[in-house]
């Protein structure tokens, strides 16, 4: 009985609760906000009254602790309706949430995680800047601390819900000087929205996630207390690293909800759309992508949910976290691409939704790192000797 | 206040109903089971009467394991406690009044002042075993109500869905309510709400233990039988009226409809 694949009543109902809401809460709205670009801070309200953000904090905090696999499985459920709020919601999770309650001190987690777990505030996590991007150990954002303050300067790129209405927080990765070997030390400081010399810009144009905010962002002698530092001087690059490998089960969960949701589009349209005489579903070149679909989506799946159940066990998941990040992105990548196909030219169109899921699928390739550097953490995890670069 | 819900498990309606091969039932297997939409009404109304007037919520629910799912979604929703009826005496039943005897059996054991039910279950139609509840406890009913209102912490007003317009009405508690579409908006089963609802009392009972006899309210005491379920015609290709002009296709319509609909 060691191998189960079963899930709980309670992962199940999870499951349930947050299609039918996705279902009927974010998809009659979901292609304006696409096509407005809008981050709606109504619909991320009632995503947060669902228990959507706080998903792994203890109550004690606020949070749902609804467990690893179940939160996966709610941003499944959400990104099979649309990935902006996917985003929103494994963003607000992984990356904004996830530091503070991993690595902060009882103050700061009493400060701020009851209220992001409410969804009054979210937090943002700035790591990447305009030339630290997949080497993002190469941060050149710096914070020096004088008297009992941090000054910081530098900027920050591509950053999730750091630049709406509802942003309280950014956990910012920045170099606080030299360790003893010589190289540079990497902390993570906490910055308040409101804080003296912090500019957040929203940036617009983006292919994808539109309804997601996407921030750039500007420290100019930005001013904040000494006790904002997260967990221990010099800790930040692993900090990093570590939440970026829990942040990459939350983009997998978006690569299989989207696959699944462009599957279930296709399915649908191939059988009820018409040609030469008879449903397109039943000719066998538009059935066999069906079934490829359908086969490559439940490998996605069983992989997935087995990187999370090793982390929902305190086994080591770093390997399958990123298997999972790298192949859950690329099967959606195959799945839009082949649902757009048997969409035909209506496929192409705005009005249909598939056409949003391509566009959204593109980032799941690249962000949090890209599909190479993914290659890379798998490479080192296998026994691949040297450097693998 | 004690408020109480029954709730009952159905199809999900965008599940696609097959026909057993003896024809007697459907297929069970691989359906999606959802809580009774309408059941759904009465279950949001339980919980807004006990936000008004405080007091405890209870779900009562009759069927096999899965309902079980349905129940821990009630409880998800806000709902306190729930009692569940199971026996393998029950499998098959076709009959309302055995249900509604085993209900008014419980509800007799417990507290109540007022009983939410859904107006009818999707999966039969029925819509006799609210009624029939009321009757065998011998308190009022209100049947297909849209709107609610209170009066007093012991008087309801509510209005009623009739054909071709709508009745206001009066009453006293304890009272038992059908609820019709319009009533509410219910809520979602949040996820924390989950969490919480496994910890919630849910009492599983069989026949013997609520001291009722297969014979009277089980399939052997069944006064009806199903004697055939058949799915419905499948639906007739539409036919697209072609001409030259819009004036032309008009006049075709307008023969169709007279000579081969014969609506006009």
């Amino acid at each position: 009985m060691a191998l189960c694949f079963e899930l709980t009543e309670e992962q199940n109902l999870i499951r349930q609760a947050v299609r039918e809401f996705a279902e009927k809460e974010i998809a009659p709205v979901a292609r304006e906000l696409d096509e407005k670009e809008e981050f709606s801070v109504e619909l991320t309200r009632k995503m947060a009254d669902m228990g959507l953000l706080g998903c792994f904090v203890s109550e004690k905090y606020g949070g749902s602790n609804i467990g690893y696999i179940s939160y996966i499985i709610a941003v499944e459920e959400l990104a099979r309706v649309d990935g902006s709020q996917a985003a929103t919601i494994a963003a607000g999770n992984s990356l904004g949430i996830g530091p503070i309650y991993y690595y902060g001190n009882e103050e700061q987690k009493q400060t701020w995680l009851p209220r992001l777990c409410r969804g009054e505030i979210l937090a943002a996590f700035g790591l990447t800047e305009p030339n630290a991007g997949s080497d993002a150990g190469s941060s050149q954002t710096r914070a020096e601390l004088v008297g009992d303050h941090w000054i910081i300067n530098g900027s920050k790129i591509f950053i999730t819900n750091s630049a709406c209405g509802l942003t309280g927080v950014i956990v910012v990765q920045a170099v606080t000087g030299t360790r003893p070997d010589g190289k540079r030390e990497l902390s993570c400081i906490l910055v308040p929205a409101d804080a003296e010399g912090f500019k957040a810009i929203p940036m617009k144009g983006k292919m994808m996630w539109r309804a997601s905010n996407t921030g750039q962002l500007f420290f100019e002698d930005c001013k904040v207390p000494a006790e904002n530092l997260l967990g221990k001087r010099g800790d930040g690059f692993h900090q990093m690293l570590a939440t970026l490998d829990g942040g990459r089960l939350s983009i997998a969960a978006m690569g299989l909800g989207g696959a699944q949701g462009a599957f279930e589009m296709a399915l649908k349209y191939a059988n009820t759309r018409v040609q030469f005489g008879r449903t397109i579903g039943s000719f066998q070149a538009i059935a066999f992508k069906l079934a490829d679909m359908a086969t490559e989506i439940e490998c996605a799946r069983n992989l997935l949910y087995k990187a999370c159940w090793l982390r929902e066990n305190n086994k080591p998941f770093a390997k399958e976290a990123a298997m999972a990040k790298l192949y859950c992105s690329e099967v959606m990548g195959r799945v839009v691409n082949q649902a757009v196909q048997i969409h035909g030219g209506y496929g192409l169109m705005k009005e249909y939704n598939i056409e949003r899921f391509y566009r959204d699928q593109k980032l799941l390739e690249i962000g949090e790192g890209t599909s190479e550097i993914q290659r890379i953490v798998i490479a080192r995890n296998i026994g691949v000797l040297g450097r693998a670069m | 206040m004690e408020i109480v819900a029954l709730m009952k498990q159905v199809p999900d309606t965008e599940t696609q109903i097959k026909v057993n091969p003896q024809g007697t039932w459907i297929i069970e297997d691989d359906i999606k089971w959802i809580m009774n939409p309408y059941c759904e009404f009465g279950v949001e109304e339980a919980l807004r009467t006990k936000e008004k007037h405080g007091g405890t919520v209870t779900i009562v629910s009759i069927g096999p394991a899965r309902a079980v799912e349905a129940i821990r979604t009630a409880l998800a929703m806000g709902a306190d406690k729930a009692i569940h009826v199971d026996d393998p005496a029950l499998v098959g039943t076709t009959d309302s009044l055995g249900k509604a005897r085993i209900l008014a059996k419980i509800l007799q054991s417990i507290p109540f002042d007022i009983i939410f039910a859904g107006k009818q279950a999707i999966d039969d139609d029925m819509a006799q075993v609210g009624p029939a509840v009321a009757e065998l406890l011998g308190i009022p009913q209100l049947t297909f109500v849209n709107g609610l209102e209170w009066i007093d912490g012991r008087t309801v007003r509510v209005n009623r869905q009739v054909e071709g317009g709508s009745q206001v009405i009066e009453c006293s508690l304890p009272v038992l309510i059908t609820c019709q579409k319009g009533l509410n908006e219910p809520r979602y089963a949040s996820l924390p709400g989950i969490m919480k609802a496994k910890k919630k009392p849910l009492e599983t009972k069989n026949l013997a233990a609520l001291g009722l006899d297969p014979a009277q309210v089980g399939k052997e005491g069944d006064t009806t039988e199903i004697l055939r379920v058949e799915l419905p015609p499948p639906r007739k290709p539409g036919k697209i009226v072609d001409g030259e002009t819009p004036e032309e296709k008009a006049a075709k319509l307008a023969k169709l409809l007279r000579e081969e609909a014969k609506v006009i």
